[in-house]
């Protein structure tokens, strides 16, 4: 069992426009109505490399920042685990079909934003961040192995880490295939050490014991859940809205990852 | 960190399938590159095309599996009996307690590539054999080993371009100093594919002739595929001393450009001494250094200014000159030859390079040099600025 704090908070989704104004949404108190997700146009990139940015990137650095704002924390000095599913499918769909043509010129800008890392990249070139970085894949189980490492390297580390997720439908003819349905970040900023900003103890354990996965009881909602690995989030999301004492399900391959979730300071 | 045991790797690229025959390649000088006959591919530049993967078939329980990059990961995973080596760790530790930590710039996106090629003239649809999970997801690499291995523990792939293989160490130690699992499974797997051969191309970042690291006149890489695993354990379980021995991970971003390195090198500084520091040593420490090298203009002076203030005279090469440009699998491929260098007292001599470019400082070998070395630090850096050392010794 590893225990971090978490400090901050950031989401950006289908009717979820930061954390703030999607937490009574989350908790049931309001009504989810979906709308298309709205990324905000990032002011923190110089703005050449603004332009060639995908909407994977706009979306991890918008929920990335929204959480380092709510967390106090100073983005530049943090170390960061970024986890996706599909990394950005519209220019691998761009990169795909030139291939399959007899004019295989595709664009530098298409190729070094093809990486699974680019998110990563952009971040760092934004907060001018040199601390270690990784950007992680485990299909539908992404937000849980991301948030399984990012545990881990809190624990073992020392440091504080910041976790972004995010995923964006793919265009067709590769939604027929993986039909992920709306574009959702999300990003926590955790520590090792209570501090004066931390407001939840996440417990967190690997392992085999049998156990139900935890669903959201708004039926958008889980709909959202079950159809974006990203947005597998929700339920910790919905326990952190709460602030009551909780324990999320998460699938993780053949075996589950358990978050005990308790507000802080203790009830 | 604590140190970990390598006692089993394996290692396939375009030198050969296995230890033995990669570290007989390095001994005789020998490189793995021909000019490019890949596929459809009409570019005018130099690949390390690993021979005969066409007719290989992935196990017939895994069939939905079978790509380009899951036949080079059983490829691996048969050399040097690793399969073996890993059955009698899941039978000491359970299958449950084992991770699975993968590197992959591009998985299994060849099948992609081709699949978009056959795409219904109606309706637009891949056609129905294309396996969405099993060879398109960037994860597919690692399930297809978890399967193929039979191990039920964590797993992930990492993927941050070309360091991608050298992270997955980082991850396994901190997944195993946790308590998550008790050894893990660590390496990468990248295979030729238009995506990055026509990428590189289009950056102008690809040789026409072998590529020729640290040359005044290199001008870009050689793209290669390759597999290679290891499998680390806690010393205290592994029992015999003499192994070899993950000693340090340093990890760090460049905060600079997408694809061009830092000019003064300082990201492959920062994580050369992060992994230093994590292993509790100083760069004296080091018998030589396994450089990322990758031929192109700008990356080399970026390494060089690194190395060369970091560890003045130590003997440094690159070995992409022998395996081409390996991507996501570089890092696990230069791990496994940094341990075949400690293994066998050879530091392996740059190959392709005629004239060193002057401006280069470090001491960069062109030819190879039989030495007994217990300490290598091996260099993988990305685009994206993402920068990862690593350094293995031999337990004395």
């Amino acid at each position: 069992m590893m225990r971090v704090f978490v400090e901050g908070i950031g989401l950006l989704g289908p009717g979820l426009n930061g954390w703030p104004a999607s937490r009574a949404l989350l908790t049931g108190d309001a009504a989810y109505v979906e709308t298309p997700t709205v990324v905000p146009a990032s002011d923190w990139l110089p703005p050449a490399e603004r332009r060639r940015t995908g909407l994977p990137v706009k979306l991890a650095l918008a929920a990335g920042r929204e959480a380092f704002v709510h967390a106090g924390r100073d983005a530049a000095i943090t170390a960061t685990v970024f986890t996706s599913s599909s990394g950005d499918g519209e220019n691998l769909d761009h990169i795909c079909t030139t291939l399959a043509t007899d004019d295989r010129d595709i664009s530098p800008t298409r190729f070094h934003n093809s990486v699974h890392n680019a998110p990563a990249g952009y971040w760092s070139i934004a907060t001018r961040s040199q601390a270690p970085s990784t950007s992680l894949c485990c299909h539908d189980a992404s937000f849980a192995a991301g948030l399984l490492d990012a545990a881990t390297q809190v624990a073992v580390d020392g440091k504080p880490v910041a976790l972004i997720t995010y995923d964006q439908p793919y265009p067709q003819p590769l939604h027929a295939v993986r039909p992920i349905t709306v574009s959702f970040g999300m990003a926590l900023v955790l520590t090792g050490q209570s501090t004066d900003r931390a407001f939840a103890t996440l417990d967190v354990s690997y392992g085999a014991a049998a156990a139900t996965v935890t669903r959201m009881p708004d039926h958008g909602l889980e709909r959202i859940r079950a159809s974006v690995p990203a947005a597998r989030s929700l339920p910790l999301l919905a326990a952190l809205a709460r602030a009551a004492p909780a324990v999320i399900v998460l699938a993780y391959g053949d075996q589950h990852l358990r978050v005990e979730m308790t507000p802080w300071p203790r009830p | 960190m604590q140190p970990l045991a390598i006692n089993h790797f394996s290692i396939v690229n375009a030198l050969g399938s296995g230890a033995a025959a990669v570290a007989r390649a390095l001994s005789e000088g020998r490189t793995g590159l021909a000019r490019c006959g890949f596929e459809t591919v009409t570019l005018e530049t130099w690949v390390g095309e690993v021979a005969g993967l066409d007719a290989v078939r992935v196990r017939s329980d895994l069939a939905a599996y079978d790509c380009r990059n899951n036949r080079l990961a059983q490829a691996g995973l048969e050399a040097d009996n690793y399969a073996d080596a890993v059955a009698a760790a899941r039978e000491k530790y359970g299958a449950a307690r084992i991770g699975v930590f993968m590197g992959t710039s591009t998985s299994g996106i060849l099948q992609t590539e081709l699949a978009y090629r056959r795409r219904d003239p109606q309706t637009g649809a891949l056609p129905a054999d294309f396996h969405y999970v099993e060879s398109h997801n960037t994860f597919s690499l690692a399930k297809f080993v978890q399967r193929y291995l039979g191990l039920t523990g964590p797993a992930f792939v990492v993927s941050s371009a070309c360091s991608s293989s050298a992270k997955v160490f980082g991850h396994a130690a901190r997944m195993m100093a946790a308590g998550v699992c008790d050894a893990a499974v660590v390496g990468g797997v990248d295979s030729l594919c238009l995506t990055t051969l026509y990428g590189f191309h289009s950056l102008g970042l690809t040789s026409r002739a072998p590529c020729r690291p640290f040359d005044v006149d290199r001008d870009g890489i050689s793209v290669g595929e390759g597999a290679g695993f290891a499998l680390l354990e806690n010393i205290l379980s592994t029992g015999a001393g003499g192994g070899m021995r993950l000693l340090g991970v340093g990890e760090s971003c460049d905060a600079y450009h997408m694809s061009t390195p830092h000019p003064e090198g300082l990201g492959a500084q920062l994580a050369m001494q992060h992994a230093l520091d994590s292993a509790g040593l100083t760069a004296a420490d080091i018998d030589y250094v396994n450089l990322h090298g990758t031929a192109t203009k700008a990356s080399d002076p970026s390494e060089d200014k690194a190395v060369h203030a970091l560890f003045g005279e130590t003997p440094v090469s690159s070995t992409k000159g022998a395996t081409g440009h390996l991507l996501g699998a570089a890092g696990i491929t230069e791990a496994i030859i940094s341990l075949l260098a400690i293994e066998h007292g050879l530091l392996p001599g740059g190959l392709h390079t005629r004239t060193l470019d002057p401006q280069l400082l470090s001491n960069y070998l062109l030819a190879n040099k039989q030495a007994r070395i217990s300490r290598v630090l091996s260099n993988s850096f990305g685009f994206g600025g993402s920068n990862c050392s690593l350094v293995f010794g031999r337990d004395t």
